[in-house]
């Protein structure tokens, strides 16, 4: 392919939780680009946002949600145009979403194959006949063995691995341009996540589709991602290339999550731990929002928040002391 | 920032087991509906499925030791701690603690028993009662087994189990609720140790935990076990965990260990086929777009375990003689056993797995 715009093009987006007190930003002004054939994983502890993000790019944000600000240029469409049923037809075609739990997508009182086909007949004039076809197909290609009896099974009669195959299945479908996919292994055994990720390895190669991969697993997104954009508090604070946030992370709390992981590290040697715990989404500190965390913190750190800084590769971070660009992790 | 703690091997005694485990074994079933009742009282007994948990499980953990104890979910290594401290009580098999099997134990030795073994669970949002204070979830235990103490003496060991997990004595007059995951679950830690145990079983004490406050937490039961001279089981799913904290590990499969060696040459060289999966199947930060090999099948039912070695439908060393034989737990080298055709002294030359 030779058309170099982005599938996906996000630009300050800003999603709040309103309650009695006030507007509390979940995610709070963040820039994320993917492009065709490309895995994004978007790391992050919990209430960093990273799971508000994917679902705002969906619309799939409630009351008392709200996404404030910011653009979402998805395939040269902005989406926060497009009314409730403009964003209808794009989920489930265009866009997919795989979510950490099977069954917030999988009705438990429909068979697997009722389901299946709906996802298919709802985007296009398809005959069922033609539709079950796909969707044993579709079946098969996650590796679910004879695809055609297990149509006609509800989901209660899958394996949590399975479950996962059957919504990755019905999320590809109508082949998407982008799926996100938001901590999709997590709950899985260890031989299960293997299964799944070279599934979608495999998948993810063979359909060129854009993947946005959510985890708090930096080994997993390791493995996967082409890019990493790490979230704390609301923001990306560091961007870049998997080898380079991984290899020689510039913001102090990639780092500190990457000595986190046991890893290889000496056995009972006591890991370096980053002190402290995320800030509430009705606390985040004055300034830069990982201050009370961060060994580099200084006055300026107390009292500004860090500017977006970048290198000509197109890594970013947002850091009033990054580290040298040289420092292995 | 860094927890520097000594190294921990340094004090253990590594001759004495604390706790053995002798053909350890739980089933579970379910009640028999009605009809089946009325069957049974017509001598017409029905099939009610019995699922085997743990199978026969023989272990003994050294004293000052922590074993690390490995496997995916339904391969029992939960019930086999709570077997262990006591919560649930085996189908077969016994518990020795300090030598003595604890069916036999005396008033006294029963009680230093109960107290000597603590149970850290996973989830510290479940194992705090919401309506009770810091304070009182931490005095009930010493209220119940040290009614010698007095009110200021409670309190007073109150305080220094919240200052022992890194927790400020005012937390005391607050809720569970109004604390983070991990400082949850640094209460639970501090209600376990206030009754002075020698050994902690901890159910994947961490799992539910954010990375950065995984580091803590593991640094926190490094500390303490130096401190203190622990002895962990430390049950988890996550191998590079493991790796980190144990000094010997035991591999979990369908209820039964299929492998035991020290951490260092499980890792370099397993000899069981699914301690290789499992270690070939960790992400870790190393890898880059790594192409997953993935192992096949799912984890068979315990309720219909395969017939033979439990993993042979999985195996990708699997041979005809698996399907009908189930290995026996043997040791292969000095201190290292596997359950595993591979390792009999007949087995096929031309295989290509490890041994050591």
């Amino acid at each position: 392919m030779t058309d170099n715009s982005p599938v996906l093009d996000m630009r300050g987006l800003r999603t709040v939780f309103h309650d009695a007190a006030g507007a509390w930003p979940a995610v709070d002004g963040i820039d994320l680009t993917v492009h065709r054939g490309e895995v994004l994983g978007l790391v992050g502890e919990s209430g960093s946002g990273k799971s508000v993000a994917g679902f705002s790019i969906l619309g799939l944000i409630d009351p008392p949600g709200e996404i404030t600000d910011g653009q979402v240029t998805f395939r040269g469409q902005d989406l926060r145009r497009l009314d409730e049923e403009g964003l209808r037809r794009l989920r489930g075609a265009e866009l997919a979403m795989i979510f950490q739990d099977p069954l917030t997508t999988l009705n438990p009182v429909l068979t697997i194959g009722e389901q299946m086909v709906e996802a298919i007949t709802e985007h296009a004039d398809v005959a069922p006949a033609e539709a079950r076809r796909r969707a044993a197909e579709s079946l098969e290609k996650v590796g679910i063995t004879s695809p055609r009896a297990r149509l006609d099974q509800y989901p209660h009669e899958f394996s949590g691995g399975m479950r996962q195959r059957v919504a990755i299945a019905t999320a590809l479908l109508n082949n998407p341009a982008l799926i996100i996919a938001d901590e999709p292994t997590t709950a899985l055994d260890v031989t299960i996540q293997g299964q799944i990720i070279a599934e979608m390895q495999r998948l993810q190669a063979e359909s060129g589709a854009a993947l946005i991969w959510i985890s708090h697993d930096l080994g997993v997104v390791a493995e996967l991602a082409d890019r990493i954009a790490v979230m704390y508090a609301g923001r990306i604070v560091e961007t870049g290339s998997t080898d380079e946030v991984l290899d020689r992370p510039r913001h102090p709390y990639t780092k500190g999550l990457l000595e986190s992981v046991p890893g290889d590290a000496p056995p009972g040697q006591g890991l370096r731990q980053v002190p402290g715990a995320a800030p509430p989404l009705s606390a985040r500190p004055v300034g830069c929002p990982f201050h009370p965390r961060c060994d580099r913190a200084t006055e300026i750190c107390r009292r500004e928040e860090p500017a977006r800084d970048a290198d000509p590769s197109g890594r970013s971070w947002l850091c009033h002391h990054p580290l040298d660009d040289g420092a292995a992790a | 920032m860094t927890a520097r703690v000594s190294p921990p091997h340094a004090t253990a005694d590594r001759s004495a087991p604390i706790l053995e485990m002798r053909g350890l074994g739980r089933d579970f079933t379910r009640k028999p509906v009605m009809a089946e009742r009325v069957l049974s009282l017509m001598g017409r007994a029905p099939d009610i499925p019995v699922l085997k948990a743990v199978r026969s499980v023989d272990l003994s953990i050294r004293r000052g030791e922590v074993l690390g104890l490995v496997g995916e979910s339904g391969c029992g290594k939960s019930t086999l701690g709570r077997m262990i401290t006591g919560i649930t009580p085996p189908t077969r098999g016994e518990v020795a603690y300090d030598g003595r099997p604890v069916s036999e134990l005396d008033r006294a030795a029963r009680k230093a028993f109960i107290l000597g073994v603590q149970m850290i669970f996973q989830d510290p949002y479940a194992s705090l009662n919401p309506r009770q204070r810091v304070g009182a979830i931490l005095t009930e235990p010493l209220r119940v087994h040290r009614r010698d103490l007095g009110a200021a003496e409670i309190r007073e060991r109150v305080d220094s189990a919240l200052a022992e997990v890194g927790l400020d004595a005012s937390y005391r007059d607050r809720y569970p609720h109004e604390f983070s995951g991990g400082q949850r679950q640094r209460i639970g830690i501090a209600r376990a140790l206030i009754v002075e145990p020698q050994f902690l079983v901890c159910d994947e004490p961490i799992a539910a935990l954010d990375v950065s406050i995984q580091a803590q937490v593991i640094n926190l039961f490094l500390d303490l076990r130096s401190r203190r001279q622990l002895t962990y089981l430390f049950i988890s799913h996550d191998l590079s965990v493991v790796r980190y904290m144990a000094d010997r590990v035991a591999i979990m499969y369908l209820g039964e260990i299929v492998e035991l060696a020290p951490a260092a040459e499980l890792f370099a060289a397993p000899a069981h086929p699914y301690t290789r999966t499992l270690l070939e199947q960790i992400p870790s930060v190393r890898n880059r777009k790594r192409k997953f090999e993935a192992v096949k099948g799912e984890l068979p039912s315990p309720l219909a375990p395969p017939p033979g070695c439990p993993f042979h439908p999985r195996c990708p060393n699997a041979m005809p003689r698996c399907s009908l034989e189930a290995p026996r737990l043997r040791e292969i080298a000095p201190g290292r056993t596997a359950a595993c055709h591979l390792h009999d002294k007949d087995r096929n030359p031309h295989d290509t797995s490890h041994t050591s």
